[in-house]
């Protein structure tokens, strides 16, 4: 070895001990994520951890972000929520419906640390909720899908049937029969967020029974890459997902975490962080529309933005009755719409709805 | 829906679903039959899916995609080979450790691809004959690896009941310390066994990224490595068996999503459920007759060899 590399060496070295050194010093606040799936998915994990992106970028060397993918909901995710908190982790951020009672677990045993909890509805001292009204891109979505299809069937694929699912699908058939009484929304579960090969069959099988648009509440681009392949219509979930489709995908319901992430860090590093329950929309941009597909007649584009900016102003309640549940009973009566208890709790299909909803 | 109309595309479904599962397990099968256990089945999938696809993003030829997926898969078997023939670590562990690594090193590979889709696979198309009703788009309409698929079941079937060759790795399989003594190469063997066992497994995860669905995301095969190794045991470590264990895996599922959006008012739950309370029910059956395993199972699987034993 000569001088060279020995001086090369001890430079290093002496690099390495002074960020030692002054990562000790500088205390910096370090923020965590939890995700369900790969930040890989290019649906709803992606879109969380640009969210964290954006966190980092903002707040520069003020904050560290750390994340953990693929955590399945239950034991594992206490385990990995309990050793961020103890790893000093100012702010958590759990962000899967299933990491609910984890997340209150582990919210116990460290009450100096704020968790927030993405589309659950306990929350405690410390630990808020968020979630974004989906269900409004859906209602839009709805409108242009019962204008499209021809075969007056929609295809959606459910993940799980709880409440969030559940109400994007009856927002979306209301939405489409406000426009086109006959259609019909066929349900394909698939007791998964992120299979692209069973989320892939699904689609298959409900083209196979006649859907002509593809709807789904599944994390990958599989279903709208069927879309594509069979000549049928499809809708990107969580992410702009054109490139997998570029004939196919009518739009995108886009989510979009970013502000509401830096909002939340800004308040821990302020001191001014409150436990509390955030529910936006289209007003609070967490729900953007991906561009329109140029084959969509204009009036139909015209049809769809109205709507956007009426939910946005508050002019249109996508639950507004009156409306009927899929039993026959009153949904809502004219004149009255649903709370967001109700919302909330929703777990009983609309009319239009074929299938019994799995209890 | 009128008449039979539906039976094809679900078949043509049904198909896609079932040939990576085919290719994974076929390989295990003769990695298993030499007495060595891998468990790193899905890693080894991963790492050909993110090969294959990259392969065909960058170069447009799919039978180099696949030919790399191939041989990454089989690169992935020879670490699993060098630590556990070689240096004689624990095959489960070992096999455990392998899928791990293959998540994470999948996930890197891949990192600058997500989000780009890729043209599928062509399919074949013979005017005229692939346009046969129920026939046509079924025999004559699929896509290469689809073929391959059914090859590789009657190369692999002729291969261990066939050929000399085949009786070795039997041999292997079912007692090392005999074949060592009679002169054979236990541990060369082996590698070899276990080489193809990985490559069948890229070739698997490269139907899944350039067939199936023709993208790469994140650990896409969803433990599929799993079942294919449940697969083996459910065909008795046979051939023939797997191709068949493999199709009416797929076809439950398949027919459990068709069932859904015909209304057929059953719990989906339920319907997940169905295909892996197949593999149960039929474990239970073969396993009430206990010869029918014994003749069929690697007597040695998952033991370490040692020659100077």
């Amino acid at each position: 070895m000569n001088l060279k590399h020995i001086s090369t060496l001890l430079g290093a070295a002496a690099v390495a001990a002074s960020m030692l050194v002054g990562a000790s010093a500088s205390a910096e606040d370090k923020v965590g994520f939890v995700y369900v799936g790969p930040v890989g998915d290019h649906g709803w994990t992606y879109r969380h951890d640009l969210g964290r992106q954006a966190v980092q970028n903002k707040f520069g060397d003020k904050v560290k972000t750390t994340y953990v993918e693929s955590v399945k909901e239950g034991a594992d995710a206490e385990r990995v929520i309990r050793k961020m908190a103890a790893d000093g982790h100012k702010l958590i951020f759990t962000t899967s419906f299933g990491y609910m009672n984890p997340t209150l677990k582990v919210a116990k045993q460290f009450p100096g640390v704020q968790f927030e909890h993405a589309t659950g509805y306990k929350r405690m001292d410390n630990v808020s909720t968020y979630s974004a009204r989906f269900y409004e891109g859906r209602y839009v979505v709805g409108k242009i899908a019962g204008k499209m299809t021809k075969s007056n069937v929609i295809g959606y694929i459910g993940s799980f049937p709880i409440p969030e699912v559940v109400r994007g699908i009856n927002a979306m058939i209301l939405a489409a029969r406000s426009v086109n009484p006959d259609v019909v929304v066929k349900v394909a579960w698939v007791s998964t967020w992120y299979d692209p090969g069973k989320e892939g069959d699904a689609a298959k099988a409900l083209i196979d029974q006649g859907a002509d648009v593809i709807l789904q509440h599944t994390d990958s681009p599989a279903p709208l890459q069927v879309a594509e392949a069979r000549g049928v219509w499809g809708v990107g979930q969580a992410s702009d997902m054109v490139k997998f489709a570029p004939k196919a995908q009518l739009t995108g319901i886009i989510d979009d975490w970013d502000g509401y992430y830096i909002a939340r860090t800004k308040a821990v590093l302020d001191g001014t962080w409150k436990s509390e329950d955030t529910w936006g929309g289209f007003n609070s941009g967490m729900v953007q529309l991906a561009p329109y597909n140029k084959a969509i007649p204009a009036d139909v584009i015209q049809l769809a933005e109205d709507t956007r900016k009426g939910i946005e102003d508050g002019s249109i309640n996508p639950f507004a009755g009156p409306f009927n549940k899929q039993d026959g009973s009153v949904g809502a009566a004219a004149g009255s719409a649903l709370d967001d208890g109700t919302l909330l709790g929703m777990n009983w299909y609309v009319e239009g709805v074929e299938g019994q909803l799995p209890k | 829906m009128s008449g039979f109309d539906w039976i094809v595309p679900v078949i043509l479904t049904v198909i896609t679903a079932a040939t990576p599962l085919v290719f994974a397990a076929l390989g295990e099968l003769i990695t298993e039959k030499s007495g060595v256990l891998n468990l790193g089945v899905e890693g080894m999938m991963l790492v050909g899916a993110v090969t294959g696809f990259v392969t065909a993003t960058v170069t447009g030829n799919y039978f180099l995609a696949v030919a790399l997926a191939a041989v990454a898969g089989g690169f992935m078997a020879f670490l699993f080979g060098i630590l556990t023939l070689s240096l004689m670590a624990n095959q489960v562990a070992t096999g455990l450790a392998l899928t791990l690594f293959g998540v994470g090193l999948s996930a890197l590979m891949g990192q600058e691809f997500v989000g780009e889709p890729v043209e599928a696979l062509a399919k074949l198309n013979i005017p005229g004959i692939s346009d046969i009703p129920i026939i046509g788009p079924i025999v004559f309409g699929q896509d290469g690896l689809v073929y391959l698929s059914f090859v590789m079941v009657a190369a692999v079937s002729w291969f261990l009941y066939k050929t000399k060759a085949g009786l070795i790795l039997r041999a292997v399989g079912d007692s090392h310390d005999a074949a060592h003594s009679i002169g054979y190469s236990v541990i060369g063997i082996r590698y070899m066994a276990v080489i193809f066992g990985g490559a069948m497994s890229g070739i698997g995860g490269a139907y899944l990224s350039l067939a199936y669905t023709p993208m790469w995301a994140e650990n896409m095969t969803a433990g599929r490595g799993w079942i294919a190794l449940a697969l083996i045991v459910f065909a008795t470590w046979k051939p023939g068996l797997v191709l068949v264990g493999a199709y009416m895996f797929g076809g439950i599922t398949i027919l459990q999503l068709h069932a859904q959006a015909a209304g057929l008012d059953l719990p989906s739950q339920v319907l997940s459920m169905l295909p892996y309370l197949a593999t149960v029910l039929v474990l239970v059956l073969i396993s009430k007759d206990q010869s029918r395993i014994r003749k069929h199972a690697p007597a040695c699987i998952g033991r370490i060899f040692h020659p100077a034993a």
